[in-house]
């Protein structure tokens, strides 16, 4: 039952850390599948963070927090889509740009607002998101084996969770059954066909970036305000890379997305779980490679374990009328 | 009075300094099939892409059915039943035929609606015009004459009344060409009007009932197709006589230069591309080898220049065995004497951000001649870059232009012209006029054949089937990696164009 009970911890840590990668990795493919590659999605996260948890602590209200989180972070969206939209700049090294500009300026605003060394003021119950409690969850909490699943793993989380795996079908329905899934998809693998039927790419670029600022709006707020109580620099710790690895591994599909996700939430959970805990066979294992563990598995899956992930094809090309 | 489809009236278009319009004026009548020749930059398909709403007009008017229409993006064309169908397809390659033909014209924000309209509607189109595609197939699995019947069809859709086709035979075989000429005619007859942009002038004759030629960007004659000739079409192109039909003498054949036997060929996937051929390339002639694009051909040439490892079966150039299996060095191929024209300029044959003086060098840049110590040798580099664009007309002059701003046919003269210097003894030469004009291609023609008579041996390999028949002491047809047949110039383009579609293959398998 010990063993139960670890293994119902661990997965319930595995959904709690896999969020803020879902959200992200939802949030770029909605900008790769229009052909923006978006290296800046650990940039966003962090304003959103930032915004999120400041403006929670002003306001004294999570749903503020959160439309801030929403609000700066597609502004963010928006310089990255004037820089490789409207100007068909580089966009890796806008990307790049806004994850500077991202991680500056938090801590200098936080510093400048706070005086808490570029932290944002810890935020009280009600500035938070809490966990939502489903009916029955604590009365079933004793039933053996359903109990610990349904009163752990599926009740018990904020709604920003619930939103996340929510996303996952929505985005397939968008992306397969609407009229701006296809002309987004379309987008990313040959814009001159959208253009010649008639539809402004500039526009519905712009727009898949919107959905990816808020996207990546939700995830910054969920760092800072469910699973930390507030703000602290670089708190994203390069999860928007992580989540951008996530996207190829899932061969920019919703579904796969969020079983990529999973597994690195799952990878990390483990290395938390596991560090100290005498391993058996291998014995100690340093806490340094049990950390290091989601990070050498992205690059063992990358480097070829996923077969061919074809990226969209217009991805990082931006779109230049021809002659 | 036949009524007027479109009219143009003054058109006026530049880009930057270069005026790719001048005061064009143009009448279509509804209801025929206009054509529209004219060498790669006369301006054809500016003024196409003002007509779809691609680009404006600096001046000018446009009046679709006596109306005037201001056409500010392909929107406003499409609601006026202008219909196009590029060169370059505009599909979405991993959608399938019905996601791209409702592209852009949804019935509804959500697809099942608009699936199910379009699919209807495909089946009417299907009935009228006999323009048959599986409406769920994947665009990257249709082969190029369905992908083109898919952007008719998308055009159809939304209703277009005047369907423009920008060189639409480009990339077709033959039979896929005339198969298109057939439902062209039968669009025609349904009432469409049909402007076609070309720079075949056979089409033109077979097809079309007017015909309109620019050059330089203005309109330079219209004539009623009856009553034209290509050879005063070409004329009208180019603006001075062109000899459609190289003139040479007869070949004098001397010893084998390059002989190849059993060469078999994989692809990157490990499809047999080449299996199993053999043939000789003499001194003093010119073998052609026709054959529909993807045949084969292009491993066979990478093959034999070392470019790509052969799985079996040797090359022999001047008796001396081309080791194919260790994937030969191409530079060891140069100093013996095989030059190499590849046919892809822009990959292979050039660096497209170098200047001309050093793309003249690409590949010799080794050669005592080019070099001072330890350095480049410029001042000979450029001389040399100099005497080569006099000697073959390569324009602009100007050795330091960067070769990405010289046109198709100036580039492919600057390969040609790099290779043909070295004096090599077997030429290989790989589409040696696509994408050139008129006038350059009677210029490299000339080149080719001026190299047979010095007594070199020349392999030409060719989709364009008037140029093979005109270059060639001898023609080779691929098909399906194998050679199918010899043939001597006198063949005719119907029994050459059979063979390429490997009709003789399959009926004696019977």
């Amino acid at each position: 039952m010990d063993l139960f009970n670890a293994i119902v911890q661990v997965l319930d840590s595995t959904i709690r850390l896999s969020v803020p990668l879902l959200l992200a990795c939802l949030a770029g493919l909605y900008s790769e599948r229009a052909g923006i590659f978006d290296i800046g999605l650990e940039g966003k996260m962090l304003v959103g963070a930032f915004a999120g948890a400041a403006a929670a602590s002003v306001f004294h209200s999570a749903y503020l927090g959160l439309g801030m989180a929403i609000l700066i972070s597609v502004a963010f969206a928006m310089i990255h889509g004037f820089a490789s939209i409207t100007h068909r700049g580089n966009q890796i090294v806008s990307g790049v740009a806004i994850n500077f500009i991202a991680a500056g300026s938090t801590i200098m605003l936080g510093q400048a607002w706070f005086q808490q060394g570029g932290r944002t003021p810890a935020l009280a119950p009600g500035e938070r998101f809490g966990a939502i409690i489903w009916p029955g969850a604590d009365a079933l909490r004793g039933v053996p084996i359903l109990g610990p699943i349904y009163s752990e793993l599926i009740s018990g989380h904020s709604v920003l969770v619930y939103i996340a795996f929510l996303a996952v079908p929505f985005t397939w329905w968008v992306l397969f059954r609407t009229r701006f899934g296809l002309r987004m998809r379309a987008v990313g693998e040959n814009p001159a066909a959208v253009d010649t039927a008639g539809i402004s790419v500039a526009w519905l670029r712009y727009r898949a970036l919107i959905c990816t600022g808020v996207l990546t709006g939700i995830a910054g707020a969920y760092l800072s305000m469910v699973q930390n109580g507030g703000f602290v620099k670089d708190m994203t710790a390069g999860k928007g890379y992580i989540a951008l690895a996530a996207l190829i591994f899932a061969k920019w599909k919703p579904v796969n997305a969020m079983f990529a996700c999973l597994l690195f939430g799952f990878l990390d959970a483990l290395s938390i779980r596991l560090q100290g805990t005498p391993l058996p066979v291998i014995g100690k294992v340093p806490v340094q490679l049990m950390q290091a563990l989601p990070y050498i598995l992205t690059v063992i899956l990358l480097a070829g374990f996923i077969g061919k992930a074809i990226p969209p094809r217009a991805g990082g090309v931006p779109y230049v009328k021809e002659r | 009075m036949a009524q007027a489809a479109i009219e143009l009236i003054g058109i006026n278009k530049s880009f930057g300094a270069v005026r790719a319009n001048r005061d064009i004026n143009l009448e279509i009548v509804r209801g025929t099939i206009h054509g529209i020749v004219g060498e790669n930059g006369a301006g054809k398909s500016t003024l196409m892409s003002i007509l779809y709403g691609f680009y404006q007009a600096d001046s000018g008017e446009i009046r679709v059915g006596g109306q005037p229409a201001s056409i500010k993006s392909p929107n406003d064309a499409i609601a006026l039943g202008i219909g196009m169908v590029h060169q370059h397809f505009m599909l979405v390659d991993n959608f399938t035929v019905l996601e791209n033909v409702i592209l852009g014209a949804e019935s509804d924000a959500l697809l099942k609606k608009s699936i199910a309209k379009a699919r209807s509607e495909l089946e009417r189109l299907e009935r009228e015009y006999g323009l048959e595609v599986d409406p769920d197939a994947i665009i990257e699995e249709l082969p190029v004459g369905l992908q083109q019947r898919v952007e008719i069809l998308k055009a159809l859709y939304r209703g277009a009344e005047i369907l423009i086709l920008d060189e639409p035979t480009g990339v077709l075989t033959p039979a896929e060409a005339d198969h298109l000429f057939r439902i062209l005619k039968q669009l025609k007859e349904q009432g469409k009007t049909i402007l076609l942009i070309t720079h075949k002038l056979r089409e033109i004759m077979a097809i079309t009932d007017t015909v309109s030629v620019m050059r330089q960007g203005t309109m330079v004659a219209t004539r009623e197709t009856k009553k034209t000739t290509v050879e005063e079409l070409a004329e009208l192109m180019v603006g001075r006589r062109v000899l459609l039909r190289v003139e040479k003498g007869e070949a004098e054949a001397g010893g084998v230069k390059l002989a190849v036997k059993n060469l078999t060929v994989k692809d990157s996937r490990g499809v047999t591309m080449v299996d199993d051929i053999s043939f000789d390339v003499r001194a003093g002639e010119i073998v052609g080898i026709a054959g529909v694009a993807g045949n084969g051909q292009s491993e066979m040439l990478e093959a034999i220049s070392g470019i790509r490892r052969a799985v079996s079966g040797s090359v022999m150039l001047d008796g001396k065995p081309i080791d194919l299996t260790g994937a030969a060095d191409p530079g060891e191929l140069r100093d013996r004497g095989l030059a190499h024209v590849p046919e892809d300029r822009h990959h292979v044959g050039l660096v497209l951000a170098f200047e001309e003086n050093e793309n003249s060098i690409l590949g010799y840049h080794d050669d005592p001649r080019y070099l001072k110590g330890p350095f480049l040798n410029i001042d000979a580099i450029r001389d040399d870059a100099k005497d080569r664009i006099a000697k073959y007309d390569i324009r602009p002059a100007d050795c330091r232009l960067k070769t990405a701003n010289f046109s198709g046919g100036n580039q492919q003269k600057i390969v040609l012209a790099r290779e043909m210097e070295q004096d090599p003894g077997v030429l290989i030469v790989g589409q040696p006029t696509r994408g050139v004009d008129v006038g350059a291609i009677e210029f490299i023609h000339k080149r080719l054949i001026a190299m047979r008579d010095q007594g070199k041996a020349v392999l030409v390999v060719s989709v364009e089937l008037d140029e093979i028949r005109s270059l060639s002491d001898r023609i080779l047809v691929m098909f399906a990696g194998r050679i199918v047949g010899e043939r001597g110039p006198e063949a005719t383009e119907g029994e050459l164009g059979l063979l390429m579609a490997g009709v003789e293959r399959q009926e004696a398998a019977e």
